[in-house]
């Protein structure tokens, strides 16, 4: 089963600079993200990967002190006339850890994005939870136990179950904040098969620090340093003919 | 040294427990005669004759739990409310100040309470609350008869005001301990501010909320000198919440120096044998939900 979403988006960043007090990590970045491409970001711990992603989906602004200038186009809109919730609501987000909510069971973590739109339990909602649980490769797991706690799931299961719970929204854009660094190998290829399934549907914008992961997963690569954005091309050019020595450097490990 | 120290703190703990049991057996002992009297009938008669010698606790039992319950109801949203106000919304510094002058209320004297409920709250709701009551919900006859501004509402409204700052306070500590990550994920989902509390702050503190409402239902039990200087210490039950009652803390404190016989002072321990048992054990739950919230942080 698949979660069809013919309206998957582009994102355009466009001279994206962000602060956090007076600090400046982000120094004017522009790119742009095609309609269901996976971009992959990569880059030493501290560049602003993090930093980034959290501005195409308004969370950068969260944290107290932080702000952001620049302008970031959803469809060619300007996110920043986006009311941050309902923005929210089309751009989902993945972290590096899994979170579910501690409280609910599997169901409800996966249905918890859908009460917020405003949709009562009945078959309607079992019937996304069951969708969104396929697409996310989760369903054959946890079909017989949806009523227990989503923190009784194993680490690489949770994070499947934040995916769903990310996609049950249907989203335009998914983000993901290395969200393979809390697992181990076999859970990371699951989650990096169903990357590769999910861009049928969706565009995705992946943060890594697993150069093969971002090899094997995206269409495009960004890498970025110190807060600039030092290349950004085709994901297969980048990683055998870089145009940059630093970007060479980088995904050859000699630095980072 | 070390080991010294440890049988030092151990043989410490023993003695508060075993100070504990000495109470549970002193109020037991002294309490003989009047179980002997009246049996476990005690605690659900209402009479309450010093002349005639015949004693019941109900309207006491009766007032302590009426009295804890409406305080719990009315400060229970308020406690939490403000906590998250606190937690979420005000500035920081705000924040803060306002959590310190909020411990601080907790620390005031309960003869104080008492003052302040006699000398302000009682006036109130004299003049305006009952009456108000009696206008519009006098049909029901848990707001029936005349404005005495003394009462079991009273003392329950004294009693919410002293609790209030033991919810808001762990409460307001439990919510700030939620993770970041938590309400950001709340956040990514497009939960507005409001949600976000909803939907991942209180349900994640919500055994830390129930144990701060344990132990302020705790205290509001075995509370004594506020409640008795405007429960209006009557003791015969009477449906209305607006009309005078008793508890068993305040019947305790006001006739024990007038008790002239054995069997009306082994009364009035049972009494206090009936209120130890019950806020042992409320204060016990409390603790074990807090207590188990400290070490089981969820994975
Ligand atoms: N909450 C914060 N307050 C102040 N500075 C911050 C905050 N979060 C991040 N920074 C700083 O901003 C810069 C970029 O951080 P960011 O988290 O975006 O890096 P990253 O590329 O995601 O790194 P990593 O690979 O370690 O996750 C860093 O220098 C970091 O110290
Ligand atoms: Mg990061």
């Amino acid at each position: 089963m698949d979660l069809m979403n013919p309206s998957a988006l582009g994102i355009q960043a466009q001279n994206v600079k962000a602060w956090f007090g007076a600090k400046e990590v982000l120094h004017g970045l522009s790119l742009e993200v095609l309609p269901k491409h996976v971009v992959a970001i990569i880059g030493p711990s501290g560049c602003g990967k993090s930093t980034f992603i959290r501005c195409l989906n308004r969370m950068h602004e969260v944290v107290p002190g932080a702000r952001m200038e620049g302008r970031i186009l959803l469809d060619g809109e300007d996110v920043s006339q986006h009311d941050p919730v309902a923005l929210r609501r089309r751009v989902g987000m993945v972290f590096q850890k899994p979170q579910p909510f501690p409280t609910m069971s599997i169901y409800d973590n996966v249905a918890s994005g859908l009460k917020l739109n405003g949709l009562r339990s009945g078959p309607q909602m079992d019937q996304i939870v069951e969708e969104s649980l396929h697409a996310a490769a989760l369903w054959d797991e946890v079909k017989d136990t949806l009523g227990k706690p989503g923190t009784s799931l194993s680490g690489g299961q949770q994070q499947r179950l934040c995916i769903a719970r990310a996609l049950a929204v249907k989203p335009d854009v998914i983000l993901m904040d290395e969200p393979c660094s809390a697992l181990d190998p076999i859970a990371t290829a699951k989650i990096e098969e169903l990357i590769y399934a999910l861009k049928k549907s969706y565009t995705i914008v992946i943060v890594t620090h697993n150069m093969h992961q971002a090899a094997r997963v995206s269409d495009e690569t960004a890498f970025f340093l110190m807060g600039e954005l030092v290349e950004f091309g085709a994901t297969s050019q980048i990683f055998t003919n870089p145009a940059h020595k630093k970007t060479e450097d980088y995904i050859s490990g000699r630095f980072g | 040294m070390d080991r010294l120290f440890r049988a030092l703190t151990f043989i410490f703990a023993l003695a508060v427990l075993a100070l504990a049991a000495l109470i549970a057996f002193e109020l037991y002992r002294n309490s003989v005669l009047s179980q002997k009297a009246f049996g476990w009938s005690f605690l659900t008669r209402q009479i309450w004759d010093p002349v005639e010698e015949d004693f019941g606790a109900l309207t006491f039992i009766y007032g302590t739990l009426i009295t804890s319950a409406l305080a719990l109801l009315l400060a229970v949203p308020v406690g939490i409310g403000v906590a998250i106000f606190l937690a979420e919304l005000a500035p920081k510094p705000m924040s803060e100040v306002c959590a310190f002058l909020i411990e601080l209320l907790a620390a005031i004297p309960s003869v104080i309470y008492g003052l302040i409920g006699i000398f302000v709250i009682v006036p109130i709701m004299r003049v305006q609350v009952q009456p108000f009551l009696i206008k519009h919900l006098g049909f029901l006859p848990l707001f029936k008869g005349p404005a005495y501004g003394i009462g079991l509402l009273t003392a329950a409204l004294v009693l919410a005001i002293m609790i209030v700052p033991f919810i808001t306070t762990i409460t307001r500590e439990v919510l700030m301990s939620v993770p970041r990550e938590q309400k950001e994920a709340a956040m990514a989902l497009g939960a507005t501010r409001w949600e976000v509390v909803r939907m991942a702050m209180l349900p994640y503190a919500r055994s830390g909320i129930a144990g701060s409402v344990f132990l302020a239902l705790g205290r509001a039990l075995g509370e004594t000198m506020a409640v008795t200087m405007v429960i209006g210490n009557s003791t015969h039950i009477q449906a209305s919440l607006l009309a005078p009652g008793y508890t068993m803390a305040a019947v305790l404190a006001n006739e024990f120096a007038e008790a002239d016989s054995e069997l009306y002072t082994h009364t009035l321990i049972e009494v206090g044998l009936a209120l130890f048992v019950i806020t042992i054990i409320v204060n016990g739950i409390a603790r074990l939900i807090l207590g188990r919230m400290k070490v089981a942080p969820v994975s």
